[in-house]
């Protein structure tokens, strides 16, 4: 199948005051389309700044570097920025972990969604209306003419973030990038969530990107696994093998901390972890 | 049987909304006649999904919101802050550590006197005493006297939850509320600050109300088990009862919405999407 996204050898350093800080180092990742792919990791192992380096999301202060990175046949890094808007919010987009952090307070969530459909795909108003109601009905948000009017503060966070998730699926994009999409929900909400972003995956036949700390959602959703630590990839295969036999100490150990997994009366860090590994290495040689 | 540290009678809480020049006021029952038990050393697990007044409850054990009506028992006493003030001793008894870590500390404030606040508040203790005490707790947590003079933004997020624990403990409460501690923290950061929580459960025999929606982690922690749904006690047992044999249907519902992490639910799932592809 052709790849979506490939990126070969990707690194992004940030300039801090005590040199530079590398949170990304050297990674390769390919999404196909109708492929829903995850990234887990710990807070801090560079998932977020690799999908914001694709973006073009980063502060002036961060380098990018990579041998390649094309999306969709496209060089995304020989590209003007101007071309790149053009794609991205287009034909990438994004969702991010606090759905109400990510909308804007002073408008209401119609003028939000109608603001993407303005931009990328020049509709005129009464048809931007018309695919306004249509997206709140695809992500299931009851009576879609009066919530359009509603501000984001009278929404509850799983309405919120169905309204990014309509945002984000406003001008059919090829690519889909989640990030954490649920942590900030209830499982209840996080079960309907989820359901909903595999759902319009499959609809749609988009690519998905995941990125995620919880092994859960990664067992509900994905296809292809990807763990990150401190910046490097730990293993990459697909979800049942994984889970079944995975390779890298540290993937173990994330499965470990899982609270149903754990045995006897304490859970198992990843710290603990990965110092019984250091000894039995020492040990061994 | 052993010592009972909280004991709820019929407890409600209304909150009245609306009430302007074109709505008409309305009355919102929160909590809807709850009551429960819990033993000294034991967890009581508050399990529902957001807005069903899991959090509510916890505001009114931790004296921080008065009951409508019910009786509240803590250490057999009854309280009702609505008509009696709150003596600095019963503030010593119960404690809570919120949710969000980044909200709950000052920003301004430097640990040491974080956790010397409260000490300065509900006790005659002189200044070095207090420094002493906060020193051994910063230990106790698992974090160090060097970070006596820090702020708390130079803390990550499962640090930072590590201070609100302590701040907690520095009045060495019989009863801690725990409003959803780990949510907003990594699983394997998770992990740490549960095992640090059964640490002192054990250390201090304390006694926890655990405010969650996450089912593992409620395995994982409780004793009791208490499930809520719109101000309602649905469902309430020991944990293996609840577990094992769940009887109302949000229970169930609640079930059904955990992710499975086993192999065979992901070779079922796996399975399930190639048919339909």
């Amino acid at each position: 199948m052709a790849k979506l996204l490939e990126i070969k050898n990707l690194s992004v350093g940030f300039d801090t005051s005590s040199g530079m800080f590398m949170a990304v180092q050297g990674i390769d990742l390919s999404v196909e389309a109708r492929e829903v792919l995850a990234i887990v990791g710990e807070s801090g192992s560079g998932k977020s700044v690799a999908m914001l380096a694709v973006m073009g999301l980063l502060p002036k202060s961060a380098t990018v570097t990579a041998d390649s990175m094309t999306f969709d046949g496209h060089d995304m890094l020989k590209m003007t920025s101007k071309r790149r808007r053009e794609i991205i919010g287009r034909d990438v987009a994004m969702i991010f972990q606090e759905p109400m952090a990510s909308l804007n307070p002073c408008f209401t969530v119609g003028f939000q969604l109608e603001e993407v459909l303005r931009v990328h795909m020049k509709l005129d108003k009464k048809a931007r209306r018309a695919r306004a109601i249509e997206l709140f009905k695809q992500v299931g948000i009851p009576t879609p003419e009066e919530r359009l009017k509603s501000y984001p503060h009278q929404m509850s966070g799983g309405q919120c973030q169905r309204v990014m998730i309509a945002i984000a699926i406003a001008c059919n994009p090829k690519l889909l990038i989640a990030d954490e999409p649920t942590t900030a929900l209830d499982v209840t909400i996080q079960k309907q969530i989820l359901d909903l972003l595999v759902g319009l995956q499959a609809k749609h036949g988009m690519g998905l990107i995941m990125i995620t700390h919880d092994m859960g959602v990664v067992a509900e959703t994905a296809d292809r696994v990807i763990v990150q630590y401190k910046g490097t990839k730990m293993e990459e295969a697909d979800v049942l093998t994984l889970f079944e036999a995975p390779k890298s100490p540290y993937t173990r150990a994330l499965l470990s901390a899982l609270p149903e997994n754990a045995t006897g009366d304490r859970l198992s860090t990843v710290a603990d972890f990965m110092k019984n590994e250091a000894a039995n290495a020492g040990a061994a040689s | 049987m052993s010592e009972i540290v909280l004991e709820g009678r019929n407890i409600v809480r209304e909150y009245h909304v609306g009430g302007s020049l074109f709505g008409k006021a309305k009355t919102v029952q929160a909590v809807k006649g709850v009551n429960f038990t819990v033993e000294k050393g034991k967890t009581l697990a508050i399990v529902g999904e957001s807005g069903c007044g899991k959090s509510t409850l916890g505001r009114i054990l931790t004296l921080i919101d008065p009951q409508t009506s019910g009786e509240l028992l803590i250490d057999g006493k009854p309280i009702n802050i609505a008509k009696d003030k709150v003596t600095t001793e019963m503030r010593r008894k119960v404690q809570i550590i919120f949710q969000n870590p980044y909200g709950s500390l000052n920003p301004r404030q430097k640990i040491g006197e974080v956790l010397g606040e409260p000490l300065l508040l509900n006790t005659n203790k002189t200044a070095a005493e207090r420094r002493e005490l906060a020193m051994q707790m910063l230990v106790k947590v698992g974090l160090g006297p060097e970070h006596y003079n820090r702020y708390p933004h130079m803390f990550s997020g499962g640090q930072r939850q590590r201070i609100a624990i302590a701040r907690a403990l520095m009045l060495s409460p019989s009863l801690l509320v725990l409003d959803e501690p780990v949510s907003a923290l990594d699983l394997s950061v998770q992990a740490q600050v549960l095992n640090l929580l059964a640490d002192l459960q054990d250390e201090f025999n304390l006694t926890y109300v655990f405010i969650s929606h996450d089912l593992s982690v409620v395995r994982y922690i409780a004793d009791d088990v208490m499930v809520m749904y719109y101000g309602e006690v649905v469902e309430y047992g020991t944990r293996d009862e609840v577990f094992s044999n769940p009887q109302h249907s949000y229970t169930k519902t609640l079930f059904a919405a955990t992710p499975k992490s086993d192999v065979e639910s992901i070779r079922a799932r796996i399975a399930k999407k190639k048919a339909a592809a």
